[in-house]
């Protein structure tokens, strides 16, 4: 189906429905109860989760294939947000133009800095990425100021040129739109006491997301992808076998560099702003944490990746003390206090240890990342199956 | 005029002249083979051949076309192909996928994008990898993770991927090196096999007597840098030169 396999298409089946029932997926707590903030279903988080599912999956294509470990694809999601804002003031609100430059821009920038960096391999070739990228970030922000805004980026405003589109009406404001369909338009249903929030920005993000996860499908099981998987396997033989690596890898990071130029793109579509900030090195290694996390070189690992790191980020840290007060309130007070002493570390700010801690753990027990987890599992019930119940977890000794 | 024409090749590294006005001729169709002490330059010379080293002086003419200043994939696009003293195959991919690399390489070229279409659709490619594992004996392996097997199926493998392409001259780098006497003349019947098959051309640097005298055609004797007799085997064994350069030790 498609020009997939049966497992490819299952795979992909699997992701369009996670996708498309998120809002429900993602919001289990019924509002108003005490776990209610661990409901993820709300539309600016879950745009973030395909937004940054794209930039990891056009990542995966680089570092998972080829094994060439990018440091600085934040520049080109930054240069991609930079592009389609632009066309947002000058042509249109329309989402559209904006993608497809961003896409562009990204793709030519990626396209200089592959050229000079794949002249090298290893970790010169990730030093070499990080410098472009902090030297985008330092140029945005400072001699670049006329262009993006320097320290305070770009926002639409009123007395934007838009010569596509009429003039606004007075007190109207411009808004990004997929022919006239507001992004930030929601459409809620309440259940009993849930409460889902369907948002017109996350659908067309998960359409984007769907579509960039198909063609990577595509692209792992072409010749192409079989090329890149050899570069990675042993460049030598690869020479010696009359095929150049260099157009291989340079095809590799153009095609990743537009998808994190998409990613960036669509950043812009669904809030209308940029700053520098996008483009910093810190960005450029939580796609690799993605990468590596959900499993470099899966095919659905990176989205998984993205998706638990974008988790983490904006739901751990929104715990406080108060709130493991309420949790802990049934303990007698000495304990209650001492369980959060030791609790309160790895929550809030401190998100960014239990992530560390969770890295550590995938990279030393899981190599191949959360899917080699799934895959563990997967086999682990399978061997029961034969004899034993599936539904039983605990092995039988 | 052989098909490989060797002439006046010299490397120095620094204070040591690896190669010194080497003169070979490698004729078509024959298998050559080029021994010598260790630190003889015989790894030199073959790397001249796939183009990882340039020479200071001299020429090296295949079929009539010079190798000098090309690039290794340049060169194996021309009909040179090399196979390594360690078996250089893919290890994290499939024997399947490992046959289909070169097979892809000898039809579209050093480069080409075709990112969407699927590797196993591709009826052509897939049916002549299928052959030549076939033909090799490694049908049964396809589906394997290239670096789990046996180094003599590894080996095997090298030198299926090297012939998938129709080279015309095979480069062999001590192809039994290391390897236990039994898969050493598994290797050597392998070998003589594709000679009596192929129209094909093999150099081989060897260190192992048996294996040059079972296949060589014709002996090149190189020591310090330089070929010291170029004969047929009979005539190498008794070559006083020869003895005292390198056999002395070894021949009874």
């Amino acid at each position: 189906m498609l020009g997939l396999d049966k497992k490819d298409y299952t795979l992909l089946l699997i992701v369009a429905g996670l996708t498309m029932l998120a809002p429900f997926i993602l919001n289990p707590f019924p509002e108003g109860s005490g776990l209610a903030q661990f409901n993820a279903g709300y539309p600016d988080l879950m745009q973030r989760f395909v937004i940054f599912g794209i930039f990891a999956i056009g990542f995966n294509i680089l570092f998972g294939l080829t094994g060439y470990l990018s440091f600085g694809h934040a520049a080109f999601l930054g240069v991609g947000s930079y592009a389609a804002i632009w066309m947002m003031k000058l042509l249109t609100t329309n989402v559209i133009p904006a993608m497809v430059m961003a896409v562009i821009i990204a793709g030519l920038f990626a396209l200089i800095v592959g050229y000079v960096s794949l002249r090298r391999s290893g970790i010169y070739f990730s030093i070499l990425t990080l410098a472009f990228a902090q030297m985008s970030f330092a140029m945005a922000y400072s001699v670049l100021t006329p262009l993006t805004g320097g320290e305070t980026g770009l926002q639409l405003k009123i007395a934007d040129a838009r010569i596509l589109d009429g003039a606004l009406e007075a007190g109207e404001q411009a808004r990004a739109n997929l022919f006239g369909l507001n992004m930030s338009s929601s459409y809620e249903m309440s259940v009993g006491s849930w409460l889902f929030t369907f948002n017109t920005g996350y659908y067309i993000a998960a359409l984007v997301m769907l579509a960039s996860f198909y063609l990577a499908i595509r692209i792992f099981r072409s010749p192409f992808g079989l090329m890149l998987r050899a570069v990675k396997s042993n460049q030598n033989r690869l020479n010696y076998t009359g095929l150049n690596p260099r157009p291989y890898t340079l095809a590799a990071f153009v095609i990743s560099g537009m998808y994190a130029g998409l990613a960036g793109g669509l950043m812009v579509a669904m809030d209308t702003q940029v700053g520098p900030e996008r483009m910093f090195w810190t960005a450029s290694g939580e796609v690799v944490l993605m990468t590596i996390l959900g499993g470099a070189g899966t095919l659905i690992g990176p989205v998984l990746g993205a998706g638990l790191i974008k988790y983490m980020e904006n739901i751990l840290s929104k715990i406080n003390k108060d709130i493991l007060h309420q949790w802990f309130a049934f303990l007698p007070d000495g304990l209650e206090d001492f369980i959060i002493t030791l609790v309160y570390p790895f929550i809030g700010k401190g998100w960014h240890l239990t992530l560390g801690i969770i890295f550590m753990m995938v990279v030393i027990f899981l190599p191949g990342g959360l899917v080699e987890g799934g895959q563990r599992i997967a086999k682990l019930f399978k061997g029961k199956d034969a004899d034993e119940d599936g539904a039983q977890t605990k092995p039988a000794e | 005029m052989g098909i490989l024409e060797v002439k006046n090749v010299g490397k120095r590294f620094g204070g040591l002249q690896a190669l010194n006005n080497v003169e070979l001729s490698v004729k078509e169709n024959s298998c050559h083979a080029i021994i010598g002490p260790n630190g003889a330059g015989k790894s030199t010379l073959l790397n001249v051949f796939v183009g990882k080293l340039i020479p200071d002086t001299g020429s090296v003419m295949f079929d009539g076309q010079s190798v000098l200043g090309r690039t290794p994939y340049e060169i194996n696009q021309m009909g040179i192909s090399r196979v390594f003293q360690t078996p250089e195959i893919f290890g994290d991919l499939s024997v399947m996928e490992n046959m289909m690399i070169p097979v892809f390489a000898k039809r579209d070229g050093s480069f080409r994008m075709h990112a969407v279409q699927g590797m196993m659709g591709d009826k052509d490619i897939v049916e002549k990898a299928e052959t030549m594992l076939e033909e090799m004996g490694l049908a049964e392996k396809r589906g394997m993770q290239a670096s789990s097997m046996s180094r003599g199926d590894k080996r095997r493998l090298e030198i299926a991927m090297c012939l998938s392409q129709d080279p015309r001259l095979l480069l062999l780098d001590e192809p039994t090196a290391g390897m236990a006497r039994a898969d050493t003349n598994n290797t050597i019947d392998l070998l003589k096999q594709i000679k009596e098959e192929r129209d094909i051309t093999i150099a081989i640097i060897e260190h192992d007597m048996h294996v040059v005298f079972s296949l060589a055609d014709r002996i090149t004797v190189l020591a310090q840098g330089t070929p010291l007799v170029e004969d047929h085997p009979e005539n190498i064994k008794g070559h006083p030169k020869v003895r005292e350069a390198y056999l002395g030790e070894t021949a009874d």
